[in-house]
């Protein structure tokens, strides 16, 4: 025991403050995140430059070689005929969130190998509440890219109706919480940055081909029904799906039930993976490079 | 009776097979110093993780006052400070606003925070450095912004990971006689995990760890008679039955 003590000083350390937390620090606290990971992309312009090129590669590029060959007939959302350009901007959206998605679930890895995230982690806030507003901070980012990319393709002379440029917005949120769930739940599984490249290969290249992204559904049938249900089951075209029928002031409700459900599921196994507890980290005992 | 600051009670945790603590108990009492003194393997890493609720604990318990971290981790870790052995500073960003976002994680208010931030830099003499990227700053000047910022939401317990690893002699100093003052102004108490013995003092309580298992536990000069020896050194070398002390515990 430390001899110079005071009894006042004594008696201040045994004092223990008031429990809980009231939604204004709550609030506080989301913020506090989102502030922090807005921070860091703005700092980081190659990661912005990046996000927008691909895409963009993908519109300017890839649909103009492909304008002759593919020919879209008259499919919802759409009442008429469409360019391919056109038909592949929601896919190239979702697929922005999906970038962004991973690209999160990296920096999580990344933080966890450099300390980073413990100081996430050792916030007195509910623990599913950091990891969820961790999350609503990287779809937030997702929407500055979504938004600069449509502004891009509508000089290029791809838009949907004004109106769609609001209406998307619900479903790009809803899109953007599915891929970083998806991303932050891989992320628990990942043991070292390394391992990353892994996730390019199996994560984001099958879910992007086998999507409704770059073709109709239809016509992937025609070619192979076994590729055609694959890309039914996988949520990632329903993203899309989400993202095309709200661009074009409409509602697909299936591609919403699926997303919202995949969103759930999603964000509750990314919580379960970092509890302490029961998760992937506690189970791979890294005591020291734990989070 | 005063309730400890920090309570560790038959704690054990395994990776698998392999046991890292074993029955680990001991207790921190308010404004005290007090070193928990291992090898590098002792458990001490695995310790702090616990006592910060990265890992839940498998069998036992750890109270910060009356909070079981387990359970009411929320409130425990409200009243704890931690700095862990690796830097979790984002190097990408100012000191000032690495310190804000710690202060949002903890619910603070941001003009709140700004005073507290303009504070705790005063004290370790980095005001002038508020604005400038962590990246540019010296290991000593990033640790003791570590320390700023652990003490930002004033915490009654400060928990400190080996935090002189890799810092040269006088920054050593330096940070150790500051958590040090803390003690004497703040009445907070300090646990602080380190392998080098002369980090230890003479009215230090000093908990010996060694090979997850806790060796001594209570004032440095009852560890030092307990075991016969004369310094504390030497105290470490016959309970860890070390027949040399290599350069880590120098």
């Amino acid at each position: 025991m430390n001899s110079t003590i005071s009894d006042r000083q004594r008696a201040i350390s045994v004092v223990s403050p008031h429990s809980g937390f009231s939604p204004g620090q709550f609030a506080i606290c989301l913020k506090g995140i989102v502030w922090r990971e807005s921070l860091r992309f703005l700092h980081q312009r190659e990661r912005f430059i990046s996000a927008l090129v691909r895409p963009l590669v993908w519109l300017f590029i890839f649909a103009a070689g492909f304008r002759q060959v593919l020919g879209v007939s008259i499919i919802p959302p759409y009442q008429t005929y469409i360019l391919y350009a056109e038909y592949i901007t929601p896919g190239l959206i979702a697929m922005i969130q999906l970038f962004n998605g991973m690209q999160s679930s990296l920096s999580m890895v990344y933080d966890r190998e450099m300390g980073n995230m413990r100081t996430l982690l050792v916030s007195p806030f509910p623990r599913w509440y950091l990891l969820s507003s961790k999350l609503i901070a990287g779809t937030a980012v997702s929407l500055l890219q979504v938004y600069a990319f449509l502004l891009i393709a509508r000089f290029w002379e791809i838009g949907p109706p004004p109106v769609g440029y609001l209406l998307v917005l619900p479903a790009l949120v809803v899109c953007g919480l599915m891929l970083g769930a998806l991303g932050m739940l891989i992320s628990s599984a990942i043991k070292q940055l390394e391992n990353f490249a892994g996730v390019m290969n199996f994560v984001i290249f099958p879910l992007f081909f086998a999507s409704s992204a770059l073709y109709p559904l239809w016509q992937v049938r025609e070619g192979s029904p076994l590729l055609y249900y694959i890309c039914e089951f996988n949520p990632f075209t329903h993203a899309v799906e989400l993202i095309r029928f709200a661009l074009y002031a409409q509602v697909n409700w299936l591609s919403l039930a699926v997303v919202g459900g995949c969103t759930v599921l999603f964000i509750l196994g990314a919580i379960l993976a970092y509890d302490p507890s029961r998760g992937f980290l506690a189970r791979r005992g890294e005591a020291a490079a734990a989070a | 009776m005063i309730t400890p600051t920090l309570s560790v009670e038959a704690v054990s945790h395994a990776y698998g097979a392999r046991q890292a603590l074993d029955s680990v108990t001991f207790a921190v009492e308010p404004a005290t110093f007090a070193v928990l003194l291992g090898l590098n393997g002792a458990g001490k890493s695995t310790l702090f993780a616990l006592i910060t609720r990265l890992y839940a604990t498998q069998s036992g318990r750890i109270r910060i006052f009356d909070h079981d971290v387990r359970r009411a981790s929320g409130e425990a870790l409200r009243i704890l400070g931690v700095v862990f052995q690796s830097r979790t500073l984002d190097l990408d960003l100012s000191v000032m606003q690495n310190l804000l976002y710690h202060a949002a994680l903890h619910g603070i208010r941001r003009r709140e925070a700004q005073t507290r931030a303009d504070e705790v830099l005063a004290r370790i003499a980095l005001k002038d450095r508020a604005h400038d990227k962590v990246r540019n700053l010296s290991g000593g000047q990033m640790r003791r912004v570590e320390i700023a910022r652990a003490l930002l939401h004033r915490p009654r317990l400060l928990v400190l990971d080996e935090p002189t690893v890799g810092l040269d002699i006088n920054s050593r100093a330096d940070i150790l006689r500051y958590v040090r003052q803390l003690i004497a102004t703040d009445g907070i108490a300090v646990l602080w995990a380190t392998h080098l013995i002369d980090e230890v003092a003479d009215n230090d309580h000093l908990i010996v760890l060694h090979q997850g298992q806790v060796l001594s536990d209570g004032p440095l000069s009852r560890v030092v008679d307990d075991c016969g020896a004369t310094n504390v050194r030497d105290a470490f070398a016959r309970l860890t039955r070390s027949e040399h002390l290599s350069g880590d515990t120098e």
